[in-house]
């Protein structure tokens, strides 16, 4: 078999990530648009049999590739079996998330394969048979509408959080294969020797359904915790920009920016951010913004579908007390 | 040890991108080049990992004329010596491309570590740096947020930060790290340090020093093709929630994201 796509899945501990079943169900729209059968590609452990539901997602066939080494993601393990399953099967198209793993591995696997890649795609589409991908460059503030030349397999990695996950079909049932492959260790030459997770419960940004967002007007790390209390209510997580994470307020992962993290949530609360243009390429294609600060001015506000010029200390717990009727538990 | 910073131009972070009438490029006039932010943090990881362990750092920049202005800034920061590889077939060259002229000149080179940013922040492709550790057949280490070399030097331990963790990740040199924000301060450059980059060694190389062909470069060779550059999507225009005090205000905005955002 040869020309189909392939989604490659994203497993961690016994689970799939989210970005996961978005490039399974955009795999499935691409391939419909190119009448193409798309594929499942699983690597990992003790995950075949979890493996199954991808086909309710779209994959027409899921092939798994399972070993002690592919549990934690390093990109010569990954890199070393998905190009031997590239070589033997050529598909056409591969498709993963651009999370931290997809950014990794995507443009190793390409270098290997001498082929180009279109990295963090937020829209792909067919024109003459072919892959289209648009994606963002300077950080959002302009896109790019990309096409391969002599480039196969054309290989993408679509932003997480911005495809939509298909319903799963139930009914839908596909075959799951065990992938043929050789992995020896002289080949693999970075080793996870530690996993330090993050403060439990605390979602990552760049997968968040929502986010409150503090910068410069928050004045001060404590006041943070009235935007924590709002995030609980609403189930969002919390952000910061440039501005507070230059003041020692938040670390630097929670920075969002143009060299902090890219977002896109359903609903992104700027508190006290005044807007600069590197703050808002770097949350610009969330699909609600909201913005609360006292200066009329500011930025923000022309980037914001709602706007309240007033002062967040006051409007942000009200606002954390307004939302309870609403919120669903 | 021998220490490779690898070290790219992109237009300051407050330029206004403009797109050029070819709806293809962008248009470069009156823009500010910078050292793309987290190559600084590359350079400045280099230079203290040889304040730490001695040995030299060499930094290499791809590009036009204007990259010489960098690798300055970088050798009066504290880098030793500098590569530009400079030549017009190179422009427009894809990251892949990028990458193998970048190989070229280092596998003749002994190295034991190389820096470079995450990300250029202009293509934002996150893929130079990776492709370049493939093709030099090295380890590579993304998002390095902490750098520890262990084992008698013989190793690199590395935190990264992840969707909800930090990985801790080793590899024996020689390796390639791209560096996150967060690992180090980049100095400024002193003035002395000014003064002696002036008389520190800038080499330049062509395509004919690489061993590449014309027809393997350039935008003609490239795998991706650009087929049209737009601005960002335009928001509908948004609307100030009135009241008469915050609270009112609160209430209001909590209402119209609920039923008319339905977002919550």
């Amino acid at each position: 078999m040869a020309g189909e796509v392939w989604a490659i899945a994203e497993q961690r501990e016994g689970e799939f990530r989210k970005v996961t079943y978005e490039v399974v169900s955009e795999g499935r729209r691409i391939a419909d648009k190119l009448g193409k059968k798309l594929f499942a590609v699983v690597l990992g452990k003790d995950i075949k049999d979890k493996s199954a539901e991808l086909a309710h997602y779209g994959a027409d066939k899921i092939i798994v590739a399972e070993d002690e080494r592919l549990l934690h993601y390093t990109p010569d393990a990954y890199c070393s079996v998905l190009y031997q399953l590239v070589k033997a099967d050529t598909p056409d198209i591969i498709i993963m998330g651009a999370s931290t793993q997809g950014k990794d591995l995507a443009p190793r696997l390409a270098a290997r394969l001498d082929v180009m890649m279109a990295q963090d795609c937020t829209k792909f589409e067919v024109e003459d048979g072919k892959l289209i991908a648009i994606r963002p460059i300077f950080t959002g503030k302009a896109y790019a509408k990309v096409v391969f030349e002599n480039s196969i397999p054309n290989i993408v990695t679509a932003r997480p959080n911005v495809m939509e996950i298909a319903e799963p079909d139930t009914s839908r049932k596909a075959e799951v294969v065990d992938a043929s492959f050789s992995l020896d260790d002289s080949e693999l030459k970075t080793k996870v020797v530690e996993v330090i997770k993050d403060e439990s419960g605390k979602i990552d940004l760049t997968e968040a359904d929502k986010i409150v967002s503090g910068g410069r007007g928050m004045k001060s790390a404590e006041n943070f915790k009235i935007l924590e209390e709002l995030a609980e209510v609403i189930g969002a997580a919390v952000g910061a920009s440039r501005a507070a994470v230059d003041a020692g307020w938040r670390p630097q992962t929670d920075q969002i920016g143009q060299t902090g993290k890219v977002v896109s949530p359903n609903l992104y609360i700027a508190c006290g951010i005044s807007g600069a243009i590197q703050h808002l390429a770097g949350m610009g294609t969330s699909k609600v913004i909201v913005a609360i600060n006292k200066d009329p001015e500011a930025p923000i506000f022309q980037k914001a579908d709602y706007g309240v010029v007033d002062d967040l200390f006051k409007v942000v717990p009200a606002l954390t007390q307004a939302v309870k009727k609403y919120v669903k538990k | 040890m021998n220490i490779i910073a690898l070290v790219k131009q992109v237009p300051d972070t407050e330029t206004i991108i403009k797109i050029a009438p070819d709806k293809k490029s962008i248009v470069t006039e009156g823009i500010k080049w910078i050292i793309n932010p987290y190559d600084e943090f590359g350079i400045e990881e280099a230079i203290r990992t040889k304040e730490k362990f001695g040995g030299q750092v060499t930094v290499i920049g791809l590009g036009p004329q204007r990259v010489t202005e960098a690798l300055r800034t970088a050798l009066a920061m504290g880098a030793d010596k500098a590569i530009h590889i400079n030549d017009p077939a190179l422009e427009g060259s894809d990251s892949l491309t990028v990458a193998k002229a970048l190989a070229a000149v280092i596998k003749g080179m002994e190295y034991d570590i190389i820096f470079t940013g995450q990300r250029g922040i202009d293509d934002d492709m996150w893929m130079v740096n990776i492709a370049l550790a493939e093709l030099l057949g090295i380890p590579h280490i993304s998002l390095a947020i902490k750098i520890e070399f262990v084992n008698d030097h013989k190793t690199i331990r590395v935190h990264r930060p992840v969707e909800g963790q930090t990985v801790v990740v080793e590899a024996d040199l020689p390796v390639l790290v791209t560096c996150q924000k967060g690992l180090n301060e980049p100095r400024y450059a002193s003035l002395p340090g000014i003064m002696k980059a002036k008389k520190k060694p800038l080499e330049v190389k062509k395509l004919s020093d690489l061993g590449l062909d014309a027809s393997q470069v350039g935008e003609a060779a490239s795998k991706l093709k650009v087929l049209e550059l737009s601005p960002p999507p335009e928001r509908k225009p948004g609307k100030i929630i009135e009241g008469e005090t915050p609270e009112q205000k609160a209430e209001e905005l909590a209402r119209l994201l609920h039923e008319e955002a339905k977002v919550i």
